[in-house]
Protein backbone atom coordinates (compact mmCIF):
# COMPACT_ATOMS: atom_id res chain seq x y z
CA UNK A 1 0.00 0.00 0.00
CA UNK A 2 1.17 3.84 -0.71
CA UNK A 3 1.62 6.18 2.07
CA UNK A 4 -0.09 8.97 2.33
CA UNK A 5 1.87 12.30 2.51
CA UNK A 6 0.69 14.10 6.19
CA UNK A 7 1.15 17.35 7.50
CA UNK A 8 -0.16 19.25 10.21
CA UNK A 9 0.64 21.20 13.45
CA UNK A 10 1.52 19.04 16.53
CA UNK A 11 1.90 21.15 19.71
CA UNK A 12 2.80 24.27 17.64
CA UNK A 13 5.49 22.48 15.29
CA UNK A 14 4.93 21.91 11.73
CA UNK A 15 5.28 17.88 11.19
CA UNK A 16 5.39 15.98 8.54
CA UNK A 17 4.98 11.77 7.90
CA UNK A 18 4.22 9.41 6.10
CA UNK A 19 1.52 7.07 6.97
CA UNK A 20 -0.22 4.07 5.33
CA UNK A 21 -4.03 4.62 4.28
CA UNK A 22 -6.20 3.67 7.80
CA UNK A 23 -3.88 4.74 10.17
CA UNK A 24 -5.37 6.22 13.02
CA UNK A 25 -4.18 9.93 14.70
CA UNK A 26 -3.05 7.89 18.07
CA UNK A 27 -0.96 5.58 16.08
CA UNK A 28 0.62 8.37 14.11
CA UNK A 29 1.29 9.97 16.92
CA UNK A 30 2.53 7.32 19.30
CA UNK A 31 4.73 5.63 16.56
CA UNK A 32 5.70 7.92 14.08
CA UNK A 33 5.75 11.15 16.02
CA UNK A 34 6.74 9.95 19.34
CA UNK A 35 4.44 11.28 21.01
CA UNK A 36 3.79 9.00 23.80
CA UNK A 37 1.16 11.05 26.04
CA UNK A 38 -1.93 10.34 24.45
CA UNK A 39 -2.84 6.46 25.83
CA UNK A 40 -4.22 3.17 23.95
CA UNK A 41 -6.69 1.91 26.57
CA UNK A 42 -9.48 0.52 23.93
CA UNK A 43 -8.57 1.55 20.58
CA UNK A 44 -12.59 2.04 20.18
CA UNK A 45 -13.27 5.19 22.08
CA UNK A 46 -14.71 3.39 24.95
CA UNK A 47 -12.01 4.92 27.61
CA UNK A 48 -11.15 8.34 26.42
CA UNK A 49 -7.30 7.78 27.41
CA UNK A 50 -6.58 8.76 24.00
CA UNK A 51 -8.72 12.05 23.93
CA UNK A 52 -6.42 15.14 22.54
CA UNK A 53 -7.43 18.65 20.84
CA UNK A 54 -8.24 18.85 17.13
CA UNK A 55 -8.24 22.98 16.53
CA UNK A 56 -9.10 23.66 19.67
CA UNK A 57 -11.73 20.52 20.24
CA UNK A 58 -11.76 17.41 21.95
CA UNK A 59 -11.55 14.28 19.74
CA UNK A 60 -10.61 10.76 20.13
CA UNK A 61 -7.50 10.04 18.46
CA UNK A 62 -7.91 6.21 18.35
CA UNK A 63 -11.30 7.03 16.28
CA UNK A 64 -10.00 9.72 14.05
CA UNK A 65 -8.10 8.96 10.59
CA UNK A 66 -4.98 10.35 11.03
CA UNK A 67 -5.03 11.39 6.90
CA UNK A 68 -8.85 13.75 8.38
CA UNK A 69 -6.04 15.98 10.38
CA UNK A 70 -4.20 17.34 7.59
CA UNK A 71 -3.39 21.34 7.92
CA UNK A 72 -5.06 21.08 11.39
CA UNK A 73 -3.49 21.64 14.74
CA UNK A 74 -3.07 18.83 17.66
CA UNK A 75 -2.81 19.47 20.60
CA UNK A 76 -1.58 16.74 23.00
CA UNK A 77 -0.49 16.91 26.55
CA UNK A 78 2.78 16.46 25.70
CA UNK A 79 2.47 20.44 24.89
CA UNK A 80 0.65 21.30 28.00
CA UNK A 81 3.05 22.51 30.14
CA UNK A 82 5.49 25.99 29.99
CA UNK A 83 8.83 25.02 29.32
CA UNK A 84 9.44 23.70 33.17
CA UNK A 85 6.46 25.09 34.56
CA UNK A 86 3.39 22.64 34.99
CA UNK A 87 0.18 23.69 33.52
CA UNK A 88 -2.11 25.38 36.03
CA UNK A 89 -4.49 21.80 35.59
CA UNK A 90 -1.41 19.44 36.10
CA UNK A 91 -0.28 21.38 39.23
CA UNK A 92 -4.05 20.96 40.26
CA UNK A 93 -4.07 17.38 39.52
CA UNK A 94 -0.92 17.07 41.73
CA UNK A 95 -2.14 19.24 44.56
CA UNK A 96 -5.75 17.39 44.65
CA UNK A 97 -4.21 14.02 44.48
CA UNK A 98 -5.72 13.39 40.84
CA UNK A 99 -3.57 10.65 39.78
CA UNK A 100 -2.89 7.02 40.85
CA UNK A 101 -1.47 5.38 38.37
CA UNK A 102 -1.82 7.87 35.59
CA UNK A 103 -3.89 5.81 33.12
CA UNK A 104 -5.98 8.17 32.20
CA UNK A 105 -4.54 11.44 33.15
CA UNK A 106 -3.71 12.76 29.74
CA UNK A 107 -6.95 12.18 28.45
CA UNK A 108 -8.54 13.85 31.70
CA UNK A 109 -6.29 16.73 31.13
CA UNK A 110 -7.29 17.21 27.78
CA UNK A 111 -11.21 17.13 28.34
CA UNK A 112 -10.44 19.46 31.41
CA UNK A 113 -8.38 21.67 29.04
CA UNK A 114 -11.26 21.73 26.20
CA UNK A 115 -13.63 22.89 28.64
CA UNK A 116 -11.94 25.68 30.42
CA UNK A 117 -10.47 27.65 27.52
CA UNK A 118 -14.56 27.42 26.20
CA UNK A 119 -15.39 27.38 29.54
CA UNK A 120 -13.27 29.12 32.30
CA UNK A 121 -15.37 28.88 35.06
CA UNK A 122 -17.65 25.63 34.90
CA UNK A 123 -20.34 24.42 36.83
CA UNK A 124 -19.52 21.06 39.08
CA UNK A 125 -21.79 19.53 36.74
CA UNK A 126 -20.23 20.72 33.30
CA UNK A 127 -17.25 19.87 34.88
CA UNK A 128 -18.44 16.46 34.86
CA UNK A 129 -20.35 16.56 31.98
CA UNK A 130 -16.79 17.40 30.47
CA UNK A 131 -14.99 14.29 31.68
CA UNK A 132 -18.06 11.86 30.92
CA UNK A 133 -16.20 10.03 27.90
CA UNK A 134 -13.34 8.89 30.26
CA UNK A 135 -12.73 6.20 32.49
CA UNK A 136 -10.55 6.13 35.76
CA UNK A 137 -10.26 3.07 37.50
CA UNK A 138 -8.41 4.40 40.37
CA UNK A 139 -9.49 7.33 41.69
CA UNK A 140 -13.03 7.29 42.01
CA UNK A 141 -13.23 10.77 40.02
CA UNK A 142 -14.06 13.24 42.77
CA UNK A 143 -10.28 14.15 43.17
CA UNK A 144 -10.16 14.30 39.39
CA UNK A 145 -13.33 17.03 39.30
CA UNK A 146 -12.07 18.59 42.71
CA UNK A 147 -8.71 19.70 40.55
CA UNK A 148 -10.78 20.70 37.74
CA UNK A 149 -12.69 22.81 39.52
CA UNK A 150 -9.64 24.10 41.23
CA UNK A 151 -7.89 24.99 38.47
CA UNK A 152 -10.57 27.11 37.42
CA UNK A 153 -10.67 28.97 40.56
CA UNK A 154 -7.18 29.47 40.24
CA UNK A 155 -6.86 27.49 43.52
CA UNK A 156 -3.48 25.97 42.81
CA UNK A 157 -0.45 25.96 44.29
CA UNK A 158 2.68 27.79 43.07
CA UNK B 1 -42.52 3.65 38.28
CA UNK B 2 -40.87 4.35 41.83
CA UNK B 3 -37.79 4.95 43.17
CA UNK B 4 -37.28 3.33 46.92
CA UNK B 5 -34.57 4.66 48.91
CA UNK B 6 -32.62 1.33 51.21
CA UNK B 7 -29.82 2.02 53.46
CA UNK B 8 -27.48 -0.78 54.11
CA UNK B 9 -24.11 -1.22 56.57
CA UNK B 10 -21.16 -3.86 56.46
CA UNK B 11 -18.24 -4.27 58.39
CA UNK B 12 -15.20 -6.08 58.07
CA UNK B 13 -11.96 -7.12 59.70
CA UNK B 14 -9.30 -7.28 56.93
CA UNK B 15 -6.07 -9.37 57.07
CA UNK B 16 -2.80 -7.72 56.31
CA UNK B 17 -0.44 -9.95 54.09
CA UNK B 18 -0.83 -13.33 54.24
CA UNK B 19 0.75 -16.61 54.96
CA UNK B 20 1.79 -18.33 51.45
CA UNK B 21 5.73 -19.28 51.83
CA UNK B 22 6.30 -16.67 55.01
CA UNK B 23 5.29 -13.91 53.19
CA UNK B 24 8.58 -12.71 52.00
CA UNK B 25 9.90 -8.95 51.23
CA UNK B 26 13.20 -7.65 51.06
CA UNK B 27 14.68 -3.96 50.71
CA UNK B 28 18.54 -2.88 49.75
CA UNK B 29 19.18 0.49 51.33
CA UNK B 30 22.73 2.03 50.59
CA UNK B 31 24.40 5.49 50.60
CA UNK B 32 25.13 7.33 46.89
CA UNK B 33 28.49 8.94 45.93
CA UNK B 34 26.51 12.03 46.34
CA UNK B 35 25.39 11.83 50.01
CA UNK B 36 22.05 10.63 49.24
CA UNK B 37 20.17 7.29 49.64
CA UNK B 38 18.61 4.90 47.36
CA UNK B 39 16.43 1.97 48.27
CA UNK B 40 16.17 -0.72 45.79
CA UNK B 41 12.94 -2.59 46.00
CA UNK B 42 11.12 -5.13 43.19
CA UNK B 43 7.79 -4.02 44.98
CA UNK B 44 5.74 -2.73 42.28
CA UNK B 45 4.08 0.68 43.10
CA UNK B 46 0.74 0.60 40.89
CA UNK B 47 -0.47 4.62 41.87
CA UNK B 48 -1.34 3.30 45.18
CA UNK B 49 1.88 5.13 46.82
CA UNK B 50 4.35 2.52 47.82
CA UNK B 51 7.28 4.83 46.46
CA UNK B 52 5.92 7.68 48.63
CA UNK B 53 5.69 5.69 51.54
CA UNK B 54 8.88 3.84 51.46
CA UNK B 55 10.86 6.89 51.16
CA UNK B 56 9.19 8.06 54.40
CA UNK B 57 9.93 5.47 55.90
CA UNK B 58 13.33 5.08 54.61
CA UNK B 59 14.14 8.45 55.59
CA UNK B 60 12.71 8.63 58.93
CA UNK B 61 14.62 5.70 59.80
CA UNK B 62 18.19 7.12 58.81
CA UNK B 63 17.08 10.29 60.32
CA UNK B 64 17.45 12.23 56.87
CA UNK B 65 15.06 14.40 55.25
CA UNK B 66 12.76 13.10 52.63
CA UNK B 67 13.99 14.63 49.55
CA UNK B 68 17.55 12.66 50.34
CA UNK B 69 16.21 9.57 49.87
CA UNK B 70 15.04 7.78 46.14
CA UNK B 71 13.32 4.72 45.75
CA UNK B 72 14.35 2.50 42.90
CA UNK B 73 11.49 -0.03 42.28
CA UNK B 74 9.53 -2.22 40.32
CA UNK B 75 12.69 -3.91 38.44
CA UNK B 76 13.03 -7.52 39.60
CA UNK B 77 16.56 -7.43 37.56
CA UNK B 78 18.01 -5.20 40.38
CA UNK B 79 15.77 -4.93 43.53
CA UNK B 80 15.71 -7.80 45.74
CA UNK B 81 12.81 -10.35 46.28
CA UNK B 82 8.98 -9.02 46.84
CA UNK B 83 6.45 -11.27 46.43
CA UNK B 84 4.44 -8.48 45.04
CA UNK B 85 1.81 -5.76 45.27
CA UNK B 86 -1.34 -6.91 46.51
CA UNK B 87 -3.20 -8.76 49.95
CA UNK B 88 -2.70 -5.29 50.89
CA UNK B 89 0.95 -6.65 52.35
CA UNK B 90 3.01 -3.23 50.50
CA UNK B 91 3.10 -0.39 53.39
CA UNK B 92 3.43 -3.51 55.88
CA UNK B 93 5.69 -6.35 54.58
CA UNK B 94 7.56 -4.18 51.93
CA UNK B 95 8.02 -1.13 54.49
CA UNK B 96 8.94 -3.35 57.38
CA UNK B 97 11.61 -4.42 55.26
CA UNK B 98 12.29 -1.05 54.30
CA UNK B 99 13.08 0.16 57.80
CA UNK B 100 14.73 -2.52 58.79
CA UNK B 101 17.41 -1.82 55.85
CA UNK B 102 17.52 1.94 56.98
CA UNK B 103 17.91 0.69 60.39
CA UNK B 104 21.12 -1.15 59.18
CA UNK B 105 21.98 1.57 57.22
CA UNK B 106 21.89 4.16 59.86
CA UNK B 107 24.24 2.09 62.07
CA UNK B 108 27.02 2.07 59.43
CA UNK B 109 26.34 5.62 59.12
CA UNK B 110 26.37 6.39 62.43
CA UNK B 111 29.70 4.70 62.64
CA UNK B 112 31.17 6.28 60.15
CA UNK B 113 30.59 9.56 61.79
CA UNK B 114 32.08 8.82 65.19
CA UNK B 115 35.09 7.56 63.54
CA UNK B 116 35.25 11.25 61.85
CA UNK B 117 34.10 13.16 64.92
CA UNK B 118 35.93 11.30 67.34
CA UNK B 119 33.31 9.82 69.42
CA UNK B 120 31.50 6.51 70.25
CA UNK B 121 28.32 6.21 67.83
CA UNK B 122 26.53 5.90 70.86
CA UNK B 123 26.77 9.45 71.70
CA UNK B 124 25.92 10.61 68.09
CA UNK B 125 21.77 11.78 66.95
CA UNK B 126 20.70 12.56 63.91
CA UNK B 127 18.39 16.03 63.23
CA UNK B 128 16.58 14.89 60.12
CA UNK B 129 17.93 17.78 58.28
CA UNK B 130 20.91 16.00 56.70
CA UNK B 131 23.45 16.29 59.99
CA UNK B 132 24.78 14.33 62.37
CA UNK B 133 26.11 15.68 65.66
CA UNK B 134 26.86 15.12 69.22
CA UNK B 135 23.95 14.63 71.86
CA UNK B 136 24.16 18.30 73.76
CA UNK B 137 26.31 19.35 71.73
CA UNK B 138 24.92 20.59 68.05
CA UNK B 139 28.30 22.40 66.85
CA UNK B 140 30.21 19.26 66.99
CA UNK B 141 28.12 18.25 63.74
CA UNK B 142 29.43 16.53 60.41
CA UNK B 143 26.58 16.60 57.37
CA UNK B 144 25.55 12.90 55.70
CA UNK B 145 26.98 13.72 52.85
CA UNK B 146 30.28 14.11 54.16
CA UNK B 147 30.27 10.95 56.22
CA UNK B 148 29.67 9.50 52.93
CA UNK B 149 32.82 11.06 51.36
CA UNK B 150 34.13 9.79 54.41
CA UNK B 151 33.57 6.22 53.91
CA UNK B 152 34.13 6.08 50.27
CA UNK B 153 37.45 7.74 50.01
CA UNK B 154 38.84 7.60 53.89
CA UNK B 155 37.09 4.56 55.61
CA UNK B 156 36.71 2.27 52.45
CA UNK B 157 33.32 1.50 53.97
CA UNK B 158 29.96 0.89 52.50
CA UNK B 159 26.91 2.68 54.08
CA UNK B 160 24.30 0.47 53.72
CA UNK B 161 21.83 -1.68 54.86
CA UNK B 162 19.28 -5.06 54.32
CA UNK B 163 16.61 -5.79 55.55
CA UNK B 164 13.86 -8.77 55.13
CA UNK B 165 10.66 -9.21 56.34
CA UNK B 166 9.60 -12.78 56.71
CA UNK B 167 6.64 -14.27 59.21
CA UNK B 168 7.19 -18.46 59.97
CA UNK B 169 4.76 -20.51 58.21
CA UNK B 170 1.70 -21.09 59.86
CA UNK B 171 0.78 -24.36 60.04
CA UNK B 172 -2.83 -25.15 59.49
CA UNK B 173 -3.87 -27.24 62.69
CA UNK B 174 -5.69 -30.76 61.49
CA UNK B 175 -7.95 -31.14 63.85
CA UNK B 176 -9.87 -27.41 63.97
CA UNK B 177 -8.59 -26.57 60.54
CA UNK B 178 -7.12 -23.34 62.47
CA UNK B 179 -4.43 -21.46 61.34
CA UNK B 180 -3.17 -17.71 61.43
CA UNK B 181 -2.74 -16.46 57.76
CA UNK B 182 -2.05 -13.07 59.01
CA UNK B 183 -0.06 -11.16 61.24
CA UNK B 184 -1.90 -7.79 61.68
CA UNK B 185 -5.80 -6.94 60.79
CA UNK B 186 -7.86 -3.37 59.87
CA UNK B 187 -11.29 -2.84 60.04
CA UNK B 188 -13.60 -0.89 58.36
CA UNK B 189 -17.60 -0.40 58.13
CA UNK B 190 -19.50 1.40 55.38
CA UNK B 191 -23.09 2.57 55.50
CA UNK B 192 -24.35 2.93 51.76
CA UNK B 193 -27.55 4.68 50.47
CA UNK B 194 -28.69 4.07 47.22
CA UNK B 195 -31.98 4.79 45.11
CA UNK B 196 -33.14 1.21 43.02
CA UNK B 197 -35.82 1.86 40.31
CA UNK B 198 -38.49 -0.98 40.68
CA UNK B 199 -39.30 -0.27 36.58
CA UNK B 200 -35.82 -0.75 35.17
CA UNK B 201 -33.89 -2.65 38.16
CA UNK B 202 -31.29 0.26 38.76
CA UNK B 203 -29.11 1.13 41.13
CA UNK B 204 -28.29 4.35 41.79
CA UNK B 205 -25.01 5.40 44.93
CA UNK B 206 -26.90 8.15 46.76
CA UNK B 207 -24.10 8.44 49.64
CA UNK B 208 -21.97 6.21 52.00
CA UNK B 209 -20.42 6.89 55.43
CA UNK B 210 -17.55 4.98 56.50
CA UNK B 211 -14.84 5.01 58.90
CA UNK B 212 -11.77 3.10 58.18
CA UNK B 213 -9.16 1.60 60.91
CA UNK B 214 -5.63 1.05 59.14
CA UNK B 215 -3.13 1.34 61.71
CA UNK B 216 -0.75 4.60 61.58
CA UNK B 217 -1.85 6.70 58.39
CA UNK B 218 1.82 7.37 57.36
CA UNK B 219 0.50 9.53 54.77
CA UNK B 220 -2.67 11.02 54.95
CA UNK B 221 -3.31 12.37 52.16
CA UNK B 222 -2.42 9.18 50.24
CA UNK B 223 -4.49 7.31 52.37
CA UNK B 224 -7.41 9.28 51.56
CA UNK B 225 -6.93 9.05 47.66
CA UNK B 226 -6.62 5.36 48.47
CA UNK B 227 -9.91 4.93 50.32
CA UNK B 228 -12.10 7.74 48.26
CA UNK B 229 -10.89 6.00 44.87
CA UNK B 230 -11.09 2.04 46.11
CA UNK B 231 -14.68 2.68 47.26
CA UNK B 232 -15.91 3.17 43.87
CA UNK B 233 -13.72 -0.11 42.62
CA UNK B 234 -16.32 -1.96 45.30
CA UNK B 235 -19.63 0.01 43.71
CA UNK B 236 -17.78 -1.25 40.36
CA UNK B 237 -17.88 -5.08 41.83
CA UNK B 238 -21.04 -4.50 43.38
CA UNK B 239 -22.58 -2.78 40.75
CA UNK B 240 -21.08 -3.14 37.57
CA UNK B 241 -17.89 -5.27 36.00
CA UNK B 242 -17.70 -8.89 35.53
CA UNK B 243 -15.41 -10.64 33.00
CA UNK B 244 -18.31 -13.84 33.76
CA UNK B 245 -21.49 -12.25 33.60
CA UNK B 246 -23.04 -15.70 32.92
CA UNK B 247 -20.23 -18.09 34.97
CA UNK B 248 -19.46 -20.43 34.30
CA UNK B 249 -20.62 -19.97 30.03
CA UNK B 250 -17.44 -17.92 28.88
CA UNK B 251 -18.70 -16.46 25.58
CA UNK B 252 -20.46 -13.89 26.95
CA UNK B 253 -17.53 -12.83 28.40
CA UNK B 254 -16.91 -8.89 27.65
CA UNK B 255 -14.52 -8.04 25.18
CA UNK B 256 -14.47 -4.01 26.04
CA UNK B 257 -15.29 -1.44 27.80
CA UNK B 258 -18.85 -1.15 26.42
CA UNK B 259 -19.45 -4.66 27.68
CA UNK B 260 -17.26 -4.57 30.92
CA UNK B 261 -18.81 -1.55 32.63
CA UNK B 262 -17.55 0.56 35.33
CA UNK B 263 -18.87 3.74 36.89
CA UNK B 264 -18.83 6.95 35.09
CA UNK B 265 -18.06 10.55 36.70
CA UNK B 266 -22.00 10.74 36.62
CA UNK B 267 -22.71 7.91 39.05
CA UNK B 268 -20.88 9.64 42.01
CA UNK B 269 -21.81 10.04 44.83
CA UNK B 270 -21.08 11.72 47.90
CA UNK B 271 -18.64 9.87 50.30
CA UNK B 272 -17.89 10.88 53.85
CA UNK B 273 -14.75 9.15 55.64
CA UNK B 274 -13.57 8.96 59.17
CA UNK B 275 -9.73 7.57 59.34
CA UNK B 276 -8.93 5.57 62.52
CA UNK B 277 -5.43 5.31 63.53
CA UNK B 278 -4.50 2.78 65.91
CA UNK B 279 -0.99 1.74 65.58
CA UNK B 280 -0.30 -2.25 64.59
CA UNK B 281 2.49 -3.00 67.25
CA UNK B 282 4.00 -5.02 64.27
CA UNK B 283 4.22 -2.24 61.65
CA UNK B 284 6.46 0.25 60.11
CA UNK B 285 5.52 3.12 62.36
CA UNK B 286 2.16 1.20 63.53
CA UNK B 287 1.43 1.24 60.16
CA UNK B 288 -1.18 -1.64 58.44
CA UNK B 289 -2.54 0.03 55.21
CA UNK B 290 -5.45 0.33 53.04
CA UNK B 291 -4.98 -1.36 50.09
CA UNK B 292 -7.80 -3.68 49.03
CA UNK B 293 -10.11 -2.88 52.41
CA UNK B 294 -11.01 0.34 50.83
CA UNK B 295 -13.15 -1.56 48.17
CA UNK B 296 -14.65 -4.99 50.64
CA UNK B 297 -17.32 -3.50 52.51
CA UNK B 298 -18.73 -1.60 49.80
CA UNK B 299 -20.27 -4.77 48.07
CA UNK B 300 -22.04 -6.29 50.98
CA UNK B 301 -23.23 -2.93 52.24
CA UNK B 302 -24.63 -2.25 48.57
CA UNK B 303 -26.39 -5.56 48.96
CA UNK B 304 -27.63 -4.37 51.87
CA UNK B 305 -28.59 -1.01 51.07
CA UNK B 306 -30.69 -2.85 47.64
CA UNK B 307 -32.44 -5.43 49.83
CA UNK B 308 -33.58 -2.54 52.43
CA UNK B 309 -34.94 -0.76 49.32
CA UNK B 310 -36.89 -3.30 47.82
CA UNK B 311 -36.67 -6.65 49.68
CA UNK B 312 -34.72 -8.51 47.44
CA UNK B 313 -31.64 -10.26 48.56
CA UNK B 314 -29.21 -10.47 45.55
CA UNK B 315 -26.33 -12.98 46.49
CA UNK B 316 -24.27 -12.54 43.33
CA UNK B 317 -22.27 -9.93 41.61
CA UNK B 318 -22.33 -7.70 40.15
CA UNK B 319 -26.10 -7.18 41.24
CA UNK B 320 -26.91 -5.71 37.71
CA UNK B 321 -30.10 -4.22 36.71
CA UNK B 322 -31.61 -7.52 35.39
CA UNK B 323 -31.13 -9.25 38.35
CA UNK B 324 -33.31 -6.89 40.73
CA UNK B 325 -35.77 -6.73 37.96
CA UNK B 326 -36.26 -10.43 37.77
CA UNK B 327 -35.76 -10.99 41.67
CA UNK B 328 -38.41 -8.11 42.33
CA UNK B 329 -41.06 -10.00 39.50
CA UNK B 330 -40.14 -13.06 41.65
CA UNK B 331 -41.39 -11.91 44.83
CA UNK B 332 -44.45 -10.09 43.05
CA UNK B 333 -42.89 -6.09 43.43
CA UNK B 334 -41.18 -3.88 45.46
CA UNK B 335 -41.01 -4.56 49.37
CA UNK B 336 -39.44 -1.65 50.88
CA UNK B 337 -38.12 -2.69 54.25
CA UNK B 338 -38.05 -0.61 57.55
CA UNK B 339 -35.49 2.23 57.65
CA UNK B 340 -33.39 2.27 60.76
S1 LIG C 1 -8.14 4.41 23.32
FE1 LIG C 1 -9.41 5.89 22.38
S2 LIG C 1 -11.19 5.86 23.62
FE2 LIG C 1 -9.99 4.26 24.46
S1 LIG D 1 -5.54 7.22 37.82
FE1 LIG D 1 -5.60 5.13 37.24
S2 LIG D 1 -7.13 5.15 35.72
FE2 LIG D 1 -7.27 7.14 36.50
Amino acid sequence: MSKIPLQFRHNGRDVAIFVDGGTNLLAALRELIGDMTPKFGCGQGGCGTCSVLIDGELHLSCLTLAETVAGRSIETLDGMKQGPNLHPLQRAFADNFAAQCGYCTPGMLMAAKALLDRNPSPSRDEVIEAISGNICRCTGYEPIINAILAAAGGRVSA
Amino acid sequence: MTRHRGRGIASINYPIGMNLGGDPSQALVHSNPSGKFTVALSSIDLGQGMKSVTRQICAETLGVPVEDVYVDTADSDTGPHCMGSFASRGTHRVGNAVMAAAREARGVMMEAAAEELEVNAADLETDGRGNIHVKGAPHRSISTKDVAIAAQFKQGKTISGRGIFLVPLSAVDPETGEMSPATCYAHACLVAEVDVDDETGEVAMVRMDSAYELGRALNPRLVEQQLVGGAWMGVSHALYETPEPYYPEPVHGPRDFVEYLMPGPGDICPHDIAVLERPAPDGPFGAKGPGEMCANPVLPAVANAIFNAVGVRIDDLPITPEKVLRAIKAQGGARPQARH
